[in-house]
């Protein structure tokens, strides 16, 4: 019931956002779609088993600000490579990633790939391992210092 | 006097950002094979949507469009290493092996030495 | 301020030029999906700068939707490529 609720009030949230009409007929309209796509997601039982809204926590904002920075900084990185195509040293590397949640290892993939100068290239459920194609030397040791696995398990948030 | 300075800010994100939208533009040209190009099309596919995006919020001031905005900035910002993974996961599966790949252990042990 | 809006509309075209160079340029076929999908987040960029450069904002409803089919379009090319239907089921691919 919880997550019906959250979903619920999300939903609600983002068309009163994208909205800007707000008459009765507008609004019931809706409302009624509101209902609809909670009904939908009802029947396709996806409800509950990935889409904890309980990751949604404080902790979330303060790791994008976190994330942006380091993307602001992968971008200067690549962008001196680009400017310097010798620079280039494309490589595969495999990095530890013991995360607790599965939510958390996708968060961890995703991040690498969203930080230019590294991008995922496989993540198996378990295994405990990512593996990453990396484009530059400085790449590699941004991943293996594992500051952004640090920061993901912080993010997961303590055991409950 | 504030509406100075937030013009300004707006030029500088907006300017900003369309420079390295060049230069990831530039790196899928130039680069050698498709796993560097998909580190350039990460830059045009990032920092470019953060940067023109802020600059554009700061434009439009408080309204309905800010929110339209976050919510583009949301949802590239989402889906974009998404569609990244799913386009190496293929190449991989396709058989492309990317530069370098050979065996990365080695290559550690001789830069550490 | 749209001198400036206009010199970044410019930019993001002449990116999205060399995008599509090295879309038809190739040589692979993955090459050409990163060159489009690079295309596609410029062309949600450009509606956004539009939409300010013209003053009408209702063109921002277009960019957010743009925003959606491109990453729906670029999965649904690479499934096609990969399986070569679109109705394919997962577990069935890998054998």
């Amino acid at each position: 019931m919880r997550y019906f609720i959250a979903l619920a009030t999300v939903l609600a949230l983002l068309w009163l956002g994208l909205s800007g009409v707000y008459k009765p007929l507008i609004l019931i309209l809706g409302a009624a779609s509101v209902a609809l796509v909670v009904w939908i997601t009802e029947r396709m039982e996806v409800l509950g088993a990935e889409h904890d809204p309980g990751t949604l926590s404080w902790r979330l904002p303060v790791y994008w600000t976190w994330l942006i920075g380091e993307i602001i900084l992968a971008n200067l990185m690549v962008a001196r490579a680009v400017i310097n195509p010798k620079r280039i040293k494309p490589s595969v590397i495999k990095v530890p990633a013991t995360t607790r949640t599965r939510v958390g290892l996708v968060t961890y993939g995703n991040s690498i790939t969203l930080t230019p100068g590294t991008i995922t290239t496989e993540l198996t459920d378990g295994s405990g391992e990512i593996q990453a194609h990396a484009l530059l030397d400085e790449a590699v040791d941004g991943l293996r210092n594992g500051d952004m696995l640090k920061r993901v398990q912080w993010l997961e948030g303590p055991n409950q | 006097m504030i509406d100075i300075v937030i013009h300004v800010l707006s030029a500088g994100l907006l300017l900003t950002g369309a420079a390295f939208a060049l230069v990831g533009g530039v790196g899928l040209v130039r680069f050698p094979d498709l796993y560097t190009r998909l580190h350039a099309g990460g830059i045009t596919d990032t920092i470019a949507p953060l940067l023109i995006i802020a600059g554009l919020i700061l434009q439009a001031g408080v309204s309905i469009l800010t929110i339209k905005l976050l919510l583009i900035l949301l949802f590239l910002l989402f889906t974009t290493p998404t569609a990244s993974h799913a386009t190496v996961r293929a190449a991989i599966a396709a058989g492309i092996k990317p530069q370098g790949s050979e065996d990365p252990t080695k290559e550690r042990a001789s830069s550490n030495t | 301020m749209s001198p400036i809006l206009l010199a970044t509309i410019l930019a993001i075209f002449t990116t999205m030029a060399l995008a599509l160079w090295r879309a038809l340029k190739g040589p692979t076929v993955y090459d050409t999906i990163v060159a489009v999908n690079a295309f596609g987040t410029k062309t949600v960029l450009l509606i956004a700068l539009i939409t300010l450069f013209t003053g009408n904002h209702d063109l921002i409803d277009v960019a957010l939707v743009y925003a959606l089919i491109n990453f729906i379009a670029v999965i649904a090319v690479l499934k096609l490529i990969d399986r070569h239907d679109l109705a394919a089921a997962e577990d069935l691919a890998d054998d």
